[in-house]
């Protein structure tokens, strides 16, 4: 019998990346994926629900369609896209209801893969230039999509002691950059002129898009388990990463920016929220050895992620972006899915 | 709350469970029966974006920042710009310096004065100069706080003294760390306590060198304290200003505020004692506290005892 996948958050970039990559998979049978948003990218046989994060639907789902895997990637990371009270209910509330139903009586879930990032170190001077998985962050969160990750990975750690029976995966990700992905740190080197912090240049590292999705097909397919940093071999720093995309630095001041930072955003000029301020200050750089260890292997460095990411930036007004639009259709999607009058392969 | 390890922090390395091998007739994606080793292979079960392996990773660099944010081309200005105050301000003078390992890490302890400090570009300079050895020097965190400073100090060379920075210099990359254990306690003494050394803090620094596997270089520095002699400092000023220490040197009244930071011409010695070799295991989590004490101590008393030895030999503050 193949594996039956649930994915969260399909609607999100990741979520339908991984849907798409699993759908070519004969080893899977079913993909499951949720989502309050409609999928936005073309799937053959993945069934899509509309749902939100409560509780009483994930059991039903996880029951009925009797899931052993599920790839949570419906987890925000980008504080500038959503309320802060979104974002709670959205990685909090989601992630505690969705191991509630991972673990109810009879739960016929093995494998459960989280997409977390390297945001829950924080940034802050007394850091080590490589957090190691088990690093522990100098200072108490002050981001608040800081503290609800942390709390997000309070539960997938709960979930991993109270049912040693199922391979729990928890991958956090660096700064992503990519052709596709939007990201506060892409829009801010798609400016004219690259936001700095004056008087600092802190090192960066970065992880491509196709790593990420790489990373977790990667420990879907080996049923791999425990932590994992995942990011480019590489620090540059920040000032490198402008010249890279063939930019100027401009700094910012660097005191008052908690203050500055709010009309900048309101402007739409720049949103810079407190924990990419932190990390325009201080930097980050996440040991991913580990992953390296058990098998992964990166296709870019730090470096080479800004690179690709220039180039795409290079050609996207001359060939326009690479994703196309796509309109989900529910009506012709369940035509495909289930008419009788579809001819499908069955092999 | 604090990232504390997830329940399994030792991962399995499962690889490639040969589930879809069987069944998969016509298929794009490739399933290695064994379990891939090297760089060939592709571990991946699932076709995923551009799965083929390039041979070598594209890193295109524009700078030469290495991890730690040194950079050799600052580093050769930072040389260029402090050679004559080498040269001809201090006149530097080196004694044992074949005791510092011309190939693997170790770490160098030495005493620490001066309201600025001249021992740590001192012994910097003259180990990169005459060794061709680079130079890590581990400090507080407080550098890394300041704006233009941070930057440039870690441009220099300078890294965050932390465990974690301090073993992968050492026993991953083989490298010299310089290390000042009194911290801000040396530098921020007063004329009168020239020369007595502060407490090597909790000794550390013998517990990193012994996880690292390397050997302590202890080095005394003779001359930094009449460099920049602090007079007076104002603890409540400091405080208020967040900052270890509010001096009024002597160069200050000397020279008024701003030229106040450039340091007296005084000769600096410097004396580099015999490398202190570990009997205990590399790799350990803990070692034992009164070991590292005894030898933290011991190492404290060398530095001391060479300290006092060259202040008698010492005829003149400039002129050594």
């Amino acid at each position: 019998m193949g594996r039956r996948v649930l994915i969260t958050g399909l609607g999100t970039f990741w979520g339908s990346r991984v849907a798409q990559a699993l759908e070519a998979d004969p080893g899977v049978d079913v993909i499951v994926g949720l989502d309050r948003k409609e999928p936005t990218v073309p799937l053959e046989r993945t069934e899509y629900v509309r749902s939100d994060e409560s509780y009483s639907i994930l059991a039903r789902i996880v029951k009925a369609a009797r899931i052993d895997t599920i790839v949570h990637t419906f987890l925000v990371v980008d504080s500038t896209q959503m309320k802060s009270r979104t974002i709670h209910e959205i990685n909090v509330i989601g992630t505690m209801n969705l191991f509630a139903a991972a673990s109810a009586p009879g739960s016929t879930v093995r494998n459960v893969v989280v997409k977390s990032s390297t945001l829950v170190y924080g940034a802050h001077p007394k850091d080590p230039v490589w957090f190691s998985e088990e690093a522990r962050r100098a200072q108490a969160p002050k981001a608040m999509v800081e503290r609800s990750l942390l709390e997000v990975e309070g539960y997938v750690r709960d979930f991993a002691v109270d049912n040693p029976h199922v391979n729990v995966a928890l991958l956090r990700f660096s700064n992503v950059l990519g052709p596709d992905i939007t990201t506060p740190l892409a829009k801010a080197l798609e400016l004219p002129v690259v936001p700095s912090v004056f008087g600092y240049d802190p090192r960066f590292q970065f992880v491509h898009e196709a790593d990420v999705v790489r990373a977790i097909l990667f420990v879907l397919a080996g049923r791999v388990q425990g932590i994992y940093n995942v990011a480019g071999d590489g620090l540059l720093p920040w000032s490198e990463v402008a010249a890279i995309c063939g930019k100027r630095t401009f700094p910012l001041p660097p005191f008052g920016m908690g203050l500055l930072s709010a009309p900048l955003a309101s402007l739409g000029i720049v949103d810079l929220p407190p924990e990419l301020l932190d990390l325009l200050r201080h930097g980050r750089g996440v040991d991913n050895r580990r992953l390296k260890k058990v098998g992964f292997e990166y296709h870019y460095t730090s470096a080479g992620t800004v690179a690709d990411f220039v180039e795409a930036l290079r050609i996207r007004p001359i060939v326009g972006a690479s994703e196309t639009a796509y309109q989900y259709e529910r009506d012709v999607e369940q035509f495909f899915r289930h008419s009788p009058a579809v001819i499908r392969d069955s092999d | 709350m604090a990232t504390a390890p997830g329940p399994r922090p030792k991962p399995k390395p499962k690889k490639a469970p040969a589930t879809a091998a069987g069944r998969a007739t016509k298929t794009r994606v490739r399933v290695p029966k064994v379990a891939p080793v090297g760089r060939s292979t592709s571990v991946a079960l699932v076709p995923v974006p551009k799965s083929e392996t390039p041979p070598d990773l594209a890193d295109p660099r524009r700078s030469d920042v290495d991890e730690w944010g040194r950079s050799e081309h600052t580093r050769e200005i930072a040389r260029q710009v402090y050679g004559p105050l080498y040269r001809t301000w201090h006149r530097v003078e080196w004694e044992g310096l074949d005791n510092i390992p011309t190939e693997g890490g170790a770490l160098l302890v030495s005493n620490h004065a001066g309201a600025i400090p001249s021992d740590a570009p001192a012994i910097m300079h003259g180990i990169e100069t005459e060794l061709g050895r680079p130079v890590y020097g581990l400090a507080d965190e407080m550098f890394k706080r300041m704006p233009v400073v941070g930057t440039m100090w870690s441009r220099v060379g300078g890294v965050l003294a932390h465990p974690d920075n301090a073993y992968r210099l050492l026993r991953e990359q083989e490298q010299l760390a310089l290390v000042f254990p009194e911290g801000t306690k040396g530098t921020g003494k007063t004329y009168g306590e020239r020369y007595q050394l502060r407490r090597f803090g909790r000794g550390g620094f013998v517990q990193i060198a012994m996880r690292a596997g390397v050997p302590v270089v202890p080095i005394a520095v003779v001359g930094s304290e009449e460099a920049m002699p602090m007079l007076w400092k104002s603890p409540q000023l400091a405080k208020l200003l967040g900052i270890p220490y509010l001096p009024i040197t002597a160069n200050m009244l000397a020279l008024g505020p701003l030229a106040g930071m450039l340091p007296f011409p005084a000769k600096i010695k410097i004396r580099v004692l015999d490398p202190v070799r570990f009997d205990v295991e590399p790799d350990q989590p803990r070692y034992s506290r009164s070991l590292i004490m005894d030898t933290s101590e011991r190492i404290r008393q060398q530095i001391q005892e060479a300290l006092y030895d060259m202040l008698r030999q010492r005829e003149s503050v400039w002129f050594g």
